[in-house]
């Protein structure tokens, strides 16, 4: 996302540390909801809120002693913005091998903002059948007033109030050179 | 930098770039997925208009095109020959520019002669993509061959691909030569002297081998590709009979063993079981035929979402 534009950074929010302390109690928190583990399957949202799911799977394990299902979205087929002008994404690979009938799905992104990818998100998991459940995760969110739509997440690992021209990027191993959150802008013209 | 597949229409292989065809392949193999779904729909092509134009008889393409378009949420019409008003005289072009008036996003069409589909992209406002013109090209065809020949190679650059039958009238083979040698794989042909005329060897840039015997094809191949006898042209006696062409030209177990132990065996359909290809042959499980109608259906999937506007990169 804009990983083209040159960006530049105005704060770091998070650094690894912060990160990891995040992810960690978002998984506590997860499972302390839910009493405990079963039925729970973890959704991560592609790009980012893949390896944060699977992060969170494995911290899951280590509390619990199983690791909880875990699948991925990729929502693009879905977009709401799919036949503007100038939208163009590719598609990638949706995979949700086991049956969502029943469970507690926790869909994992990596920032919230305007709600509209959430939605998406929504209406794909419920093509593939009816859960139990459907809680929401992200490592940051980005404050209620910039949503579009009535969506608000059941686990946060951080509430950061920004502007609309900030952007928010959550930096990780799996795609990124550092592993950190920072707030960025583009330079002024 | 990549060049992405972001033209409004698919006509042929021939123009495409490596790198394009790549693109629409590993867009393909992303709505593989989406058939091994409980609801086998996702709304990407919401309110597009997609019309299927065939000029000539088809059930498989046609229904693949059908359910590919319907399986993004698009409307889809087919407008079959018989029932058109091109039976009341109207010219091709004419007929093209009333569908236009009714503002579809993508018209898919097969002709019996070469270059209709270039035609209709001229005067139509819709993206157009080539079902198949005369001998010409099939180009959705040589992609679903590519994408059953990814899935169990891997990799094409490389491997030895025979193409075996009617190359002359073929436009499954012409599409997949162009294909297959942009991708690197070593394209052997071969047939009766009257249906692979020896000029073939110019179609491409790259390498073609033209082979006299369908053994010399076969020997060491990794893919064994049988085109359909075409009954229809049997009055211009390219061969003496069916029987002679099965003894001379069919793929047998016998024929099948010259090639690599693992070779894949495909095939575009309809078969003529017992003269191109052996039922043996055809039922065993190095056939990937029913893999290829299934894959067909993904490739249509990923074309008509690429010619309404997705692209293969960011």
């Amino acid at each position: 996302m804009g990983d083209h534009i040159n960006l530049v950074e105005k704060s770091r929010i998070m650094d690894a540390t912060a990160m990891k302390r995040a992810i960690s109690r978002l998984s506590s928190e997860i499972v302390e909801k839910n009493h405990g583990a079963a039925d729970l399957y973890l959704v991560g949202i592609r790009r980012r809120g893949v390896p944060l799911a699977d992060r969170m799977a494995a911290e899951i394990e280590h509390l619990e002693g199983v690791r909880p299902l875990s699948g991925i979205l990729d929502i693009t087929l879905y977009r709401d913005d799919l036949s503007t002008v100038g939208a163009s994404p590719i598609v990638n690979r949706t995979e949700l091998d086991h049956d969502i009938e029943g469970k507690t799905i926790v869909l994992v992104d990596d920032v919230l903002y305007t709600g509209r990818t959430i939605r998406a998100a929504l209406d794909q998991l419920m093509d593939f059948g009816r859960p139990k459940k459907v809680q929401l995760a992200v490592l940051i969110d980005r404050g209620r007033e910039h949503r579009e739509l009535p969506i608000q997440a059941d686990f946060i690992g951080k509430l950061v109030p920004t502007k609309q021209t900030e952007i928010v990027k959550v930096m990780l191993r799996e795609f990124d050179d550092v592993e950190a959150v920072g707030i960025f802008e583009r330079p002024v013209e | 930098m990549e060049k992405p597949f972001r033209r409004r229409d698919l006509l042929g292989i021939r123009g495409l770039s490596a790198a394009e065809i790549k693109g629409i392949l590993d867009t393909a193999e992303n709505f593989c997925e989406i058939s091994t779904r409980e609801v086998k729909k996702v709304p990407a092509l919401r309110g597009k208009t997609v019309i299927n134009l065939f000029f000539e008889a088809s059930t498989r393409t046609r229904t693949s095109f059908e359910l590919a378009a319907k399986r993004l949420s698009a409307d889809a019409v087919n407008i079959s020959v018989s029932s058109s008003s091109v039976t009341k005289g109207e010219t091709l072009l004419d007929t093209a520019m009333n569908l236009d008036a009714m503002a579809p996003d993508c018209i898919v069409v097969r002709h019996s002669s070469a270059g209709v589909p270039h035609q209709l992209a001229k005067v139509s406002k819709a993206a157009i993509v080539n079902a198949g013109d005369g001998a010409n090209e099939h180009p959705t065809q040589a992609l679903l061959d590519a994408m059953t020949i990814r899935e169990h190679k891997k990799t094409i650059a490389g491997l030895s691909v025979a193409i075996v039958g009617d190359i002359l009238h073929s436009r499954v083979a012409r599409s997949n030569i162009h294909l297959l040698t942009k991708l690197g794989a070593n394209v052997r042909v071969a047939g009766p002297r009257t249906l692979v005329p020896d000029d073939f060897q110019y179609l491409v840039d790259h390498d073609l081998q033209v082979c006299p015997h369908i053994e010399d094809a076969i020997v060491g191949a990794d893919v064994v590709m049988i085109l359909r006898i075409q009954r229809e042209r049997q009055d211009a006696a390219y061969f003496p009979s069916l029987r002679e062409y099965a003894i001379h030209y069919g793929l047998t177990n016998e024929r099948l063993d010259l090639a690599k132990k693992d070779a894949i065996v495909l095939h575009p359909g309809p078969m003529n079981r017992g003269i191109e290809i052996s039922s043996d042959v055809a039922d065993s499980s190095r056939s990937l035929i029913l893999d290829q109608v299934k894959y067909g259906v993904a490739v249509r999937m990923a074309v008509l979402y690429l010619a309404t506007g997705g692209s293969t990169i960011s």
